[in-house]
């Protein structure tokens, strides 16, 4: 055996580092789905009634439909009957700071390398923490609402603005969409909210935490960004779920719109449990993100680095709407042992003059399989629309597998799209040539990933950017052989 | 500095190494001559550690060390250097970032504190000087899309930034243009020094008009048949490698 592979054995037997459980009081519903569970989740969030019909509504949709199985991952049935559709920490106090919170919870976020108050502190980001199923602590509310931004859960905003949620929710992911958002949108738990008036650039990251803690407890979470007329907004959006035997289901909807000459920038990082080096365990993330570019001149980024669950489905897309409006998705798609991801991106051109870009970057290591899917749709109306797409798979090892589905629909002969496509492996030569400037075998390769991403990682806010560098190269331990 | 006695090493089950003795002091420039697939690469991966390149047996002493039995990372760490003769592209790895890991990689190792961006940068406009190498291709990612010369170059520099003890040049010479030949030769002059030494493994002759070399040696078929010092090579240039291989045939006819 060689060094590099006994390196490799070691590292490989590292064990998640983000598995713990805190122990904070949760108030749930028993296990299973029926229309009761939906009204008692609308009426513990004293929701308005409207709510609870466009739920019912969704419910009753839901339950005429399969799961869809056309993604190229495996997974076993799922009891949707076995799943607590709702769990609230018990303690649900109104906090103005984060000293008033939980000093178990405030643990949790510093185990996850997430330091809430330095957060707020470093980069002047607002954080909407967003704990299992109810927001806990959301700070710097003040300053922003003084510039008439609203940031806030999508419960207190369905209290507080609900005129503003029912213009807007569905609107861009409508109930009857697919599978996991007709579910999400029966029930949904909480999210986040963040509306951007007119001519407002937002002067901050809004950012929020996710984090699955209850034992066995899906996760709904409901997202919806609106930018006004000339606003800006960029939204950070992190996860880390702790190690379960059981995987877990996470069906989220995020909505984005953005009126004419609005721009709005989503980054993702999201490092949910994959399972173990045997596939056991780890998180379903089967999500519905989509945006809207409505008005004229108007711009929607999606930036992902992905390297957590079991199985990812997702497909963060841009209806392009307005005349002149750009759509980009910057990825990177990492997996190791027995992951499996599927996700892309869909690029509808509907108005004249519309762009898009597309850059996947996809990583895969151990026994997992990695699937770039994208569509670019050129509808008729769409007079000179373009759209540049870039996926390249990069392998470590050879027991894994890359596969790239592109889909090309145009139906404008104006129409420009260019699609690139590359697969590489990192070489032995090349770790050999890091090693004799003397760099270990699990640097080299963290150097050549990161080189590899850097397209995607220059999208990202500086912070993550940071923390996404960082949690690659987690999740590239063990996967050198 | 290093000792190598009776060393044989496989590549695929072939045996390439028939046993060589060698011995480096510091101060010291020998130069490895002999016809191609002598095994003169092979000495100098063998030394840096390649994992293809099997060790079977005979030993290697470096600084009184067991040389053999370190991994690559930790051989480099400690001062020994290899120029590649194909140096490898590194997509999207930023030039100056990989030297600069490179550098505190070792620094680290020695117990020396790592170098700032800022001291690493001063240092590195400095060493560049040596190889005359154009700022643009700091910011570039290594060796990817460098022409053959600027590769050889980019080698240099990281010899002239990491400054080893022991620096093997495999082949540093081929396919260079004489300019690009007479820039490598002076980057390496300016790093000799009495501490160091410096193994020149090359096919000609040419490369030891810049470097003159201290010591010479023959290989031939996995052995050093000759050894003398920078007047073999000349003899060598006017007879070429043909007589050695007539000898050293007519020898083994023999046995």
């Amino acid at each position: 055996m060689s060094n590099s592979d006994l390196t490799v054995e070691k590292l490989a037997s590292e064990e998640y580092k983000y598995g713990f459980v805190t122990d904070i009081e949760t108030d749930k519903l028993p296990k299973g789905l029926n229309e009761d569970v939906i009204k008692l989740i609308s009426e513990k969030k004293n929701e308005p009634g409207w709510m609870t019909d466009w739920r019912l509504k969704a419910y009753r949709h839901w339950l005429t439909m399969n799961e869809p199985h056309w993604s190229n991952v495996k997974y076993g049935p799922i009891d949707y009957q076995d799943i607590i559709y709702y769990a609230a920490p018990k303690k649900k106090p109104k906090l103005n700071n984060l000293n008033e919170a939980d000093p178990e919870l405030v643990k949790a976020f510093e185990k996850l390398g997430i330091p809430i108050e330095e957060q707020k502190r470093l980069a002047g980001v607002a954080v909407d923490a967003v704990f299992d199923s109810v927001s806990v602590a959301t700070t710097f509310k003040e300053k922003l609402s003084e510039l008439g931004i609203i940031f806030c859960s999508m419960s207190e905003a369905l209290q507080n603005h609900p005129e503003l949620v029912r213009k807007y929710l569905g609107t861009v992911v409508p109930y009857t969409d697919n599978f996991f958002a007709s579910l999400n949108s029966a029930v949904f738990s909480d999210g986040s909210f963040a509306y951007v008036p007119k001519g407002v650039r937002c002067p901050m990251e809004l950012s929020t935490y996710f984090r699955i803690n209850a034992s066995e407890t899906g996760q709904f979470e409901r997202t919806l960004i609106v930018a006004e007329e000339g606003a800006y907004v960029s939204y950070l959006e992190g996860c880390t779920a702790p190690i379960r035997d059981t995987n877990q289901l996470h069906a989220a909807v995020v909505e984005l719109v953005a009126l004419d000459n609005a721009e709005i920038k989503y980054s993702t990082v999201q490092n949910w449990y994959p399972g173990d080096k045997d596939g056991k365990g780890g998180i379903y993330n089967f999500v519905t993100k989509r945006g809207a570019c409505r008005g004229v001149n108007s711009k929607i980024s999606w930036t992902q680095v992905e390297t957590g669950s079991a199985i990812t489905w997702k497909y963060p897309s841009c209806i392009l709407q307005g005349d002149n409006s750009v759509g980009e998705f910057y990825s990177v798609a990492m997996t190791n042992n027995l992951q499996q991801a599927d996700t892309g991106t869909k690029m509808i051109h509907i108005g004249k003059n519309t762009r898009s870009t597309i850059i996947s970057k996809g990583i895969s290591a151990g026994r997992s399989n990695n699937s770039y899917r994208g569509q670019v749709r050129i509808t008729s109306k769409a007079e000179n629309a373009r759209n540049y797409s870039q996926c390249d798979s990069l392998l470590i090892g050879d027991k894994c597998g890359a596969h790239t589905f592109p889909y090309l629909e145009t139906n404008n002969p104006t129409a420009q799209v260019e699609h690139e496509a590359t697969t590489s492996k990192i070489g032995a030569d090349q770790i050999f040539y890091l090693n004799q400037r003397g760099i270990s075998t699990e640097d080299a390769v963290r150097l050549i990933v990161n080189g590899y991403c850097k397209e995607v990682f220059r999208q990202l806010p500086m912070e993550f950017a940071v923390e996404a560098t960082r949690l690659l190269s987690m999740s590239l331990e063990g996967s050198v052989g | 500095m290093l000792e190598i006695k009776n060393l044989h090493a496989s590549v695929e089950e072939k045996e390439i190494l028939k046993g060589i003795d060698l011995k480096v002091n510091a101060g010291e420039v020998h130069a490895i001559m002999g016809p191609n697939g002598s095994g003169k690469s092979t000495l100098a991966n063998v030394l840096a550690g390649r994992p293809e390149y099997r060790v079977t047996s005979g030993e290697a002493l470096y600084e009184g060390k067991n040389l053999l039995a370190m991994a690559p990372e930790i051989r480099a760490r400690e001062g020994v250097f290899l120029a590649f003769q194909y140096p490898v592209e590194l997509p999207g790895v930023n030039n100056t970032t990989f030297l600069r890991t490179a550098l505190n990689e070792a620094r680290k190792y020695r117990g020396q504190p790592e170098m700032s961006a800022g001291a690493f940068l001063a240092l590195l406009k400095k060493r560049m000087q040596l190889v005359e190498m154009a700022d643009t291709l700091l910011s570039r990612a290594v060796n990817e899309g460098f022409s053959g010369g600027e590769k050889k170059r980019n080698e240099i520099l990281q010899m002239a930034v990491l400054e080893p003890r022991l620096a093997i040049l495999d082949e540093t010479d081929s396919g260079l243009d004489i300019d690009a030949l007479r820039i490598v030769a002076n980057g390496v002059n300016k790093l000799r020094s009495k501490d160091n030494a410096v193994i020149l493994v090359t096919h000609y002759q040419r490369l030891l008009n810049y470097i003159v070399p201290d010591f010479v040696h023959v290989l031939y078929n996995g052995k050093i048949v000759r050894s003398g010092g920078k007047d073999l090579a000349m003899e060598l240039e006017e007879k070429g490698y043909d007589s050695i291989k007539e000898k050293e045939e007519a020898a083994s006819a023999i046995q």
